[in-house]
């Protein structure tokens, strides 16, 4: 069966950039904010390449990326992000940084969803469980309950569809362990974790393929505001921990094992 | 006199190293999203595969390893391989592709320059069949060089160098051979049946030959029955001997593949690149081997220019943390204190040196895709002009040199108008000018025959200087293999930059031809004026230095055109390379840093309109202000240097026993004309003392009136350096506060 399948995602800085928080007029912000390069949070982007595995497994499907961010960055991120795979674009223009509020992030996308009103029974709603600028882990639940999807599943690392329609859906729950649950059919939202799949490597004709769609959408861009709904007291970078010890010609099962015993103390 | 910027006055300062949109802006391909995808896709491999190879020590070996072949399915899959073909050839990117090759070559040598070279070459083994190959020869080649699932990629390698056992391409000194090795009967011939060539060729120093399954070789006729040279395409499966070589010992660019191959194969005479007749038992090559690489050349060796910019701005990062970061571990230096915080920065030497890197690499990058656009726009222009003249009966050679020289005039004559206001310019005139093609191709062509030399010239010949800076400002960390950003290996690779297709010398010389072009002379002549008015709005940018700098270099130009040494013999002539050279020299930094002021104000007036740039702009558009007003002096600089030495170099000193020397007033002379005319001594420069004995020195001292008007232009272009000192401490000022990000984006 085919899917139609919905990526939300937005930017996050480099990660190799400077991050360092600083106080604005209305909210904190970071530092040179917008004079840094992005990517697409690399949680989102996890959810785009299942998306589109799932996409190749089931002929006909569809992918679109949900995206609320500046668009001038998008557009800039997505020189890259568009190599990857195929799909199109809906671009919602609007702040997209560590500070936004989730409930405002969570309503926008979910009306963006909802405007291209698709038939409910083969949606599959993707995005990041967390996120890499401030992960608050309940935009994807918003987003569902906009939707009126019932069948949402957090940190999804795997989803194997059944013969019928049914799938399954293996979620990370405490002790490095999975859940699996059997989702019946679709609509459902999935906000994933990790999954299994490497990043894809670039593709320049896939990419010309997809601007030649993905430039018009970025036009057209809808300006969304987003209101904060919130006051921050302050905003601070977390506090780096190392511990640093150099060993030589240990065997891998050794560190292993330290590691092991490390993470159990 | 008002000074360009106040020293008092707050002004903005960079707040982040420029990123894409900030380059995008500068180069002029903010639209090309297919151009912008490219990038990323290079940078991917450049930053992810190159790097690490680099890293783990893959340069240290001559040979063509596993390793190294490991990245060819990298370029392809990023769709290195695959940019220069057309989409109907397996490509992606329509129209010209030279700025897009520029591109590439400017990401990958990023971080290694070798790796750069490896994807150049496959191009330029690709380019005479691309520049001149029939349209089968195309549709084969390049086709079967387009990566695409389910077969092999053909990869090739251009074979010129000669002779043996030296290293270096002299064009006109070819020792491979083509003979005849099967003449068909006039049954076979006119049944299609084609004669053989048997083709001898010892190569050196061929980069790709580990690989290669083509080459596109040049040889010379062995035989009279050919009647010139040639370049001929050999297969690897070709009947005869296909023998790689072993491997150069070269030792720089180790991550490209060259070994000193030979080849003694047999293969139809349709191979020959563009094609051949057959005329009076002859077989008669439509293209000699010269006119082939000539068309090759002129652009891949932007390119290679390119390569020199790139690595020259990939210093700047990796120099910036190293110098901050100086003194951090120390126990001696507390966080918070400016030691700790600024480390070598707290000095100016390092700041200023580090910003002189800066401005050479911008403007290298500025000259050097300005030339790369400009060939984008040539391509066109090129074909539609050829089959122009073909249609006149003009076929090429010595009649298209011919008829192409007859419409200077009138490429002048737009030129003149040009350089007008609109309003006072004959409208219908212009404007047929303007869509005359034939017309727009000289004007293109002259300046591009000047801007090519100039940047494979000047980007790699100073760039490989600038780029020992960049080593030192390193200290002792830069000469090892911990260096980040491989800046040791990136110094010693510019020395082969500054060499292969064509070293510093024949750039030089065939700029000392091209720039004397009327057409181009007419063109630098507006240019000037150009910089005039960007200095009008703009005066922080330096344009008004250059402008007059400008000014020098033509007048000296006309000049040493006319002027006669002290022996009488002509100053500027072919042979005299002592002059030529050095204003060629001069030429290429006038260029440079025209071509970045020109960037830097498009940013400023293009800028605005994108909102991610919202929060910098200010501040980048003035550092990069900065660096060219820098720029610009040091051009002047070095324009009045050269410029002053071959005016007055060729005169000879005046010495004492000179006949006019007798006119020197003795110091009884000067009291007596002190007493008529108070003061009146003082207008005399050289008295005689007691006993016929003159001061101690060479001579009266040298005065040339004739010279006055470049005596002139000099003080005033000494006096137009104001402000340039000012510019540097501001940037200076901006390089100490820029924020860089937490590590390099590469391995180390």
């Amino acid at each position: 069966m085919p899917y139609q399948i919905i990526v939300c995602g937005g930017l996050a800085p480099d990660p190799l950039q400077t991050l360092e928080p600083v106080n604005g007029a209305a909210s904190p912000g970071l530092k040179n904010e917008m004079m840094l390069p992005g990517v697409l949070d690399p949680w989102a982007s996890h959810a785009l390449y299942e998306a589109a595995n799932l996409a190749r497994q089931h002929p006909g499907s569809t992918v679109r990326l949900v995206s609320l961010a500046p668009k001038a960055k998008l557009q800039q991120v997505l020189m890259t992000v568009a190599q990857k795979l195929p799909f199109e674009l809906v671009a919602l223009d609007g702040p997209n940084n560590g500070f936004s509020d989730a409930n405002e992030t969570g309503k926008a996308l979910g009306e963006a969803i909802a405007k291209i009103e698709l038939p409910m029974e083969n949606v599959l709603v993707f995005g990041g469980w967390e996120s890499a600028t401030r992960g608050s882990g309940v935009v994807m639940q918003i987003v569902a309950e906009r939707l009126g999807i019932g069948d949402v599943f957090l940190a999804v690392d795997e989803i194997k569809v059944e013969e019928g329609g049914s799938f399954l859906v293996k979620e990370r729950v405490e002790g490095g362990k999975h859940m699996v649950s059997r989702c019946a059919a679709a609509p459902a939202v999935l906000a994933w974790a990790t999954g299994n799949l490497a990043e894809p490597p670039n593709h320049p004709q896939t990419g010309m393929a997809n601007m030649r769609v993905i430039m018009p959408s970025l036009q057209k861009a809808t300006p969304t505001a987003v209101g904060t709904g919130m006051a921050f007291a302050s905003a601070s970078l977390p506090k780096q921990v190392r511990e640093t010890r150099i060993v030589k010609d240990t065997p891998a099962g050794e560190i292993a094992r330290e590691i092991a015993e490390w993470l159990k103390q | 006199m008002a000074a360009t910027t106040s020293p008092s006055m707050p002004m903005p300062t960079l707040k982040t190293i420029p990123g894409d949109e900030i380059r995008q802006l500068l180069w002029r391909f903010e639209d090309r999203y297919d151009l912008a995808m490219l990038v990323q896709s290079v940078r991917a491999v450049a930053r992810g595969p190159v790097a690490r190879l680099v890293a783990s020590g893959g340069r240290l070996s001559h040979d063509w390893t596993p390793e190294k072949d490991a990245l060819l399915p990298e370029y392809d899959a990023a769709g290195i391989t695959a940019a220069y073909m057309s989409p109907e050839e397996g490509g992606f990117i329509e129209g010209p592709k030279n700025f897009a090759m520029a591109l590439i070559a400017f990401e990958l040598a990023w971080v290694d320059a070798g790796a750069a070279t490896c994807s150049l070459a496959q191009h330029l083994a690709l380019s005479p069949i691309h520049e001149r190959g029939t349209p089968e020869q195309q549709q084969r080649y390049m086709s079967l060089a387009a990566p695409a699932p389910g077969r092999k990629t053909f990869r090739g390698a251009f074979c010129l160098t000669e002779p043996i056992p030296y290293v270096g391409v002299e064009t006109g000194m070819l020792g491979g051979k083509a003979r005849v090795a099967y003449w068909p009967t006039e049954e076979e011939l006119a049944a299609g049946k084609e004669p053989i060539l048997e083709v001898s060729k010892r190569g050196r120093f061929i980069t790709n030959m580990g690989f290669a399954n083509f080459v596109t070789a040049a040889v010379d006729t062995g035989d009279e029955r050919i009647k010139s040279s040639c370049m001929v395409i050999l297969e690897e499966t070709d009947e005869g001997t296909y023998d790689r070589g072993t491997p150069t010992k070269k030792l720089v660019h180790q991550l490209s593949s060259t070994s000193d191959p030979v080849f003694n194969m047999k293969v139809p005479a349709s191979r020959i690149i563009g094609g051949y007749r057959i005329e009076a038992g002859k077989v008669v090559p439509n293209h000699d081997h010269s006119s082939v690489i000539e068309a090759v050349f002129r652009r891949t060796r932007v390119g290679v220019g390119l390569m020199t910019s790139s690595k020259l701005l990939s210093a700047i990062e990796p120099l910036i943390r190293y110098h901050r970061d100086r003194f951090r571990g120390s126990g001696a230096v507390t966080p918070g204190t400016p030691r700790f915080e600024l480390g070598l920065q707290q000095k100016q030497d390092v700041t200023h040196r580090l910003l002189e890197i800066w401005a050479a690499g911008e403007a290298s990058a500025s000259l050097g895709f300005a030339t790369a656009r400009l060939f984008d726009e040539l391509d066109p222009l090129e074909k539609t002009k050829t089959a122009i003249l073909a249609a006149h009966g003009i076929g090429g050679g010595m009649a298209e040199f011919k008829a192409l020289k007859k419409r200077q005039v009138e490429a002048i004559e737009f030129l003149d108008m040009q350089d007008h206001l609109e309003s006072l310019r004959p409208k219908a005139r212009y404007q047929a000018l303007a869509e005359d093609t034939v017309v727009q191709y000289v004007i293109l062509d002259a300046t591009a025959n000047v801007l090519c030399p100039a940047t494979k010239l000047w980007n790699t010949g100073y760039g490989s200087h600038m780029m020992r800076e960049a080593v030192s400002l390193m200290g002792g960390y830069g000469i090892t293999e911990d260096c980040p950003g491989f800046l040791s290996f990136k110094w010693m690779d510019t020395q082969l930059e500054a060499t292969y297709e064509g070293p510093e010398a024949v750039q030089r010389r065939q700029m000392s031809v091209t720039m004397t072009n009327p057409v181009f002379l007419a063109q630098f002549r507006n240019w000037i004026h150009e910089m005039r008015q960007v200095a009008s709005h703009d005066p922080g940018t330096g344009a008004c230095t250059l402008a007059s700098a400008m000014k020098l270099w033509i007048w000296t130009l006309d000049h040493l055109q006319l002027a006669k040494d002290a022996n009488g013999a002509k100053l500027y002539q072919s042979n005299r390379q002592g002059v030529t050279f050095p204003m060629a020299d001069a030429l290429c930094w006038l260029l440079a840093s025209r071509a970045q002021i020109l960037d830097v104000e498009r940013l400023a007036a293009e800028g605005p309109n994108n909102p991610a740039l919202e929060d910098g702009l200010d501040g980048t558009v003035q550092f990069l202000r900065d660096l060219c007003h820098m720029q610009a002096a040091r051009a002047a600089g070095e324009v009045a240097r050269i410029c002053t030495e071959l005016v007055y170099g060729y005169l000879s000193h005046p010495s004492w026993s000179e006949p006019g020397c007798g006119a020197c007033l003795s110091q009884n002379d000067l009291v007596s004309v002190e007493a008529l005319v108070p003061g009146a001594s003082g207008f005399s420069d050289e008295t005689v003392g007691e006993g016929g004995v003159h001061e101690t020195k060479a001579g009266p001292c040298a005065v040339h009136p004739g010279l006055n008007d470049f005596a002139k232009l000099r003080a005033k272009l000494e006096a137009c350096m104001t402000g340039f000192q000012l510019a540097k401490d501001r940037a200076g000022d901006s390089l100490t506060k820029v924020m860089i990000p937490a590590a390099l984006d590469y391995p180390q």
